[in-house]
């Protein structure tokens, strides 16, 4: 128990990015594509959030929402800005 | 090698300024045709470097990686792989980076190395990078990479001596392709690419301390969830202001100017030849001025659309409408072409380029000629004024004006429909593309690139779909005009013509939705522009023309058709194909006859269906 005490907290703190509020800051912790409401197979989403930038230690920052249901989000990667629907970016867990 | 033209093809990302490095190495020596078979544009030019090496360039559609999950980014792959049919291979792949955002396009950059093509890496936009303090240790990345690297600012003049001068130096050696290695990246191999990139731009780039603020602070206003929608909306106001406003003095002196050169021809030829004078007059010189009058419109539409295009505005404008428009399936994209349909869907359709899925491409296309239209309004103001009591309801509202209203209401509403269903029974087995894209950083608009690009939009309209358009126009005149009346006959020359016959044999068919033959004998002239059913009305019904033609038009109309006939006609005109150049148009965007087939029947069993229904219910209300 007196090992890395955040370690546990971290994984309490994990979330998906489709989730999130503006404003929120974080790191991508991983991809998870199967449960989403996309309508691309899970294999198909996880290449394209990948092909764009979407990848495990990158920082991402919520910058903007839409007006309807908040949807879609403008995403800060890295230093590129993607805009993409809360249902894509459930496959995106971050802490 | 040295004498056949060298073969130079662009690849980047989206947003690298791979088109404006392309207009200023080709200048106006531009080709834009489509791919064979496919709807994709392909853009090739030519230029002559400093020690006189004539070079071919191909700007190949954009991509974020040579998987191929577009028709675009197949094309892309399949001509670097060098396995397009009817394309050669390039010699040497100039590979377009936005030297302030590496990290998408230095991924695709070892993808590409793995196909082993003769390339070299340019740095876009350098000024820009060096401007917000991002340094880049050219020789380190070029190391790493293992490729020669240039920098470039495609949008100053001179910008592009260094490429150029580097292309020579490439090309004066010969290279060797090594045997490709690509295979298509797994998720893992993405990946990895990712990793090394990232790996690369540490070593080599130095990032600036400050982030570049301007553009997250534009954002926060456009992209705000009020004040975004209303400068959306004000912007959109002031480019249909412009488009009516400046467009229209254009517009009049063009068809003004058309309408006494068909005078002119006609005075001049002898009266004996009256046959080469109406056809000169009514089906070359009208047809030629037909097509052209459009072209003050399309110039001022697609001058605001590459302006917000270039500028980064578009794609928040796809971000504030996506969720709006999804509703009806469509792609936040859709909206700039819809919006642009209600001046004239010819632009609208030609706008649809900017979306880049096919499907979502296709069924924009489909419902862009459902937006009510410039053309259509003489047809709705004759029939209102003559049908409909400029009565006031309810203290503040005009009966006419909302009448009007209600016809651009039923034309939103039915598009909608038509894009749902379409959503639903055609691309039923296709997952709808999701709408991912980059928002790229502000930038100040390339004139001279914008230039280029609305030259092309003109010239691709007179050039293609003119020859169409035109080809209509005379076989309009034609239906019209033969056979001729005989000598001392009754009555108007058209009412002995195959287009009375024509109008004649529909008769019955169009007589369940309250038209009588002149109505059918105005539709088949009303075919090459809407408005000319107006002008045609008027000959059928033997008014002379002249100032006051439209005014004792309304007049015959009132008397001689019912109420109920008149509110048929009014729904035929928000649904029926009837607009040649939209049609020719749709062939030529969609690369074969097979949509503009699909338009047309689609858009004329609604019409009928519609008109039907309004008539029978007018008539059953007792409206006569």
């Amino acid at each position: 128990m007196t090992g890395d005490p955040n370690s546990s907290q971290d994984k309490l703190q994990d979330i998906r990015l489709g989730h999130a509020d503006r404003g929120f800051v974080g790191k991508i912790i991983r991809l998870d594509a199967l449960v989403t409401g996309s309508s691309l197979s899970p294999k198909e989403l996880e290449q394209r959030l990948v092909e764009m930038g979407f990848v495990e230690g990158a920082r991402v920052e919520i910058l903007h929402e839409g007006t309807i249901r908040r949807d879609p989000i403008a995403v800060r990667v890295d230093n590129i800005t993607i805009a993409l629907r809360r249902s894509e970016a459930m496959a995106v867990i971050v802490e | 090698m040295t004498t056949a033209s060298l073969r130079l093809a662009l690849v980047g990302a989206p947003n690298t300024g791979k088109t404006s490095l392309f207009n200023s190495l080709t200048g106006s020596r531009q080709k834009v045709a489509n791919y064979p078979g496919v709807t994709v544009e392909r853009k090739s030019g030519g230029f002559v470097t400093p020690e006189g090496r004539s070079v071919t360039v191909l700007d190949l559609p954009g991509t974020y990686s040579l998987r191929g999950r577009s028709p675009d980014e197949e094309i892309t792959r399949d001509i670097v792989l060098g396995r397009f049919d009817g394309e050669a291979v390039p010699d040497l792949v100039l590979c377009v980076a936005d030297a302030t955002n590496l990290r998408l396009t230095l991924r695709l950059v070892l993808e590409l190395k793995r196909v082993g093509r003769p390339m070299m890496l340019v740095l876009n936009m350098i000024d820009i990078a060096k401007r917000r303090g991002v340094t880049i240790d050219l020789d380190r990345m070029s190391q790493e990479l293992g490729l020669p690297i240039v920098t470039s600012v495609a949008v100053r003049k001179g910008g592009v001596d260094e490429l150029l001068k580097r292309t020579d130096e490439f090309l004066a050696k010969s290279h060797e392709a090594a045997a490709s290695q690509w295979t298509t990246p797994t998720i893992a191999d993405l990946k990895a690419a990712q990793r090394e990139a990232d790996r690369i731009i540490a070593a080599a780039v130095t990032l600036p301390t400050k982030p570049d603020t301007l553009t997250n602070r534009i954002d926060s206003v456009v992209l705000h969830p009020v004040w975004g929608l209303i400068i959306l909306a004000v912007i959109l106001f002031v480019m249909f202001q412009a488009v009516f406003t400046w467009a229209q003095p254009a517009m009049e002196l063009l068809s003004g100017g058309f309408a006494a050169l068909g005078q002119l021809i006609h005075d001049l030829l002898p009266e004996s030849w009256s046959l080469l004078q109406s056809f000169l007059q009514n089906g070359l010189i009208s047809g030629v001025g037909s097509v052209i009058v459009f072209l003050p419109q399309i110039i001022i539409i697609f001058l605001f659309i590459l302006l917000l295009e270039d500028f980064g505005y578009m794609a928040r404008a796809a971000f504030l409408m996506d969720r709006i428009m999804g509703g009806a399936g469509l792609h936040g994209r859709a909206f700039i072409p819809l919006l642009s349909s209600f001046a004239c869907a010819i632009p609208g359709i030609m706008a649809t380029r900017v979306i880049d899925n096919r499907r979502d491409r296709l069924t924009t296309i489909l419902i862009a000629p459902l937006m009510t239209c410039s053309a259509r309004i003489p047809v709705y103001t004759l029939i209102i004024s003559a049908f409909v009591p400029a009565t006031t309801l309810w203290g503040f509202v005009n009966l006419q004006g909302l009448v009007m209203f209600g016809l651009y209401a039923a034309g939103i509403t039915s598009a909608l429909t038509v894009s749902a269903i379409a959503k639903f029974f055609l691309w039923r087995d296709h997952a709808p593309a999701p709408f991912m894209l980059e928002l790229p950083d502000y930038k100040v608009p390339r004139l001279r690139s914008i230039a280029i690009g609305v030259l092309n939009r003109a010239k691709m309209f007179l050039y293609r779909a003119g020859t169409t358009i035109l080809s209509m126009m005379v076989l309009i005149w034609f239906l019209a005009s033969f056979p001729t009346a005989p000598a001392g006959a009754e009555g108007p020359a058209i009412n002995y013509s195959f287009a009375a016959m024509i109008g004649h044999a529909l008769e019955p068919l169009l007589r369940p939705i309250g038209f009588n033959w002149q109505i059918a004998v105005a539709l088949i002239p009303g075919m090459a522009a809407r408005e000319v059913a107006v002008a045609a009305l008027g000959t059928v019904y033997s008014i002379e023309g002249g100032k006051e033609a439209a005014e004792q038009i309304g007049q015959v109309l009132a008397q001689k058709w019912t109420l109920a006939t008149a509110l048929s006609m009014l729904v035929w005109y928000i649904f029926a194909p009837q607009c040649a150049s939209t049609l020719a148009v749709i062939r030529r965007e969609t690369g074969g006859a097979k949509w503009m087939v699909v338009t047309f029947l689609y858009m004329l069993a609604l019409a009928y269906a519609a008109s039907f229904l309004t008539f029978n219910l007018a008539q059953a209300l007792g409206l006569h």
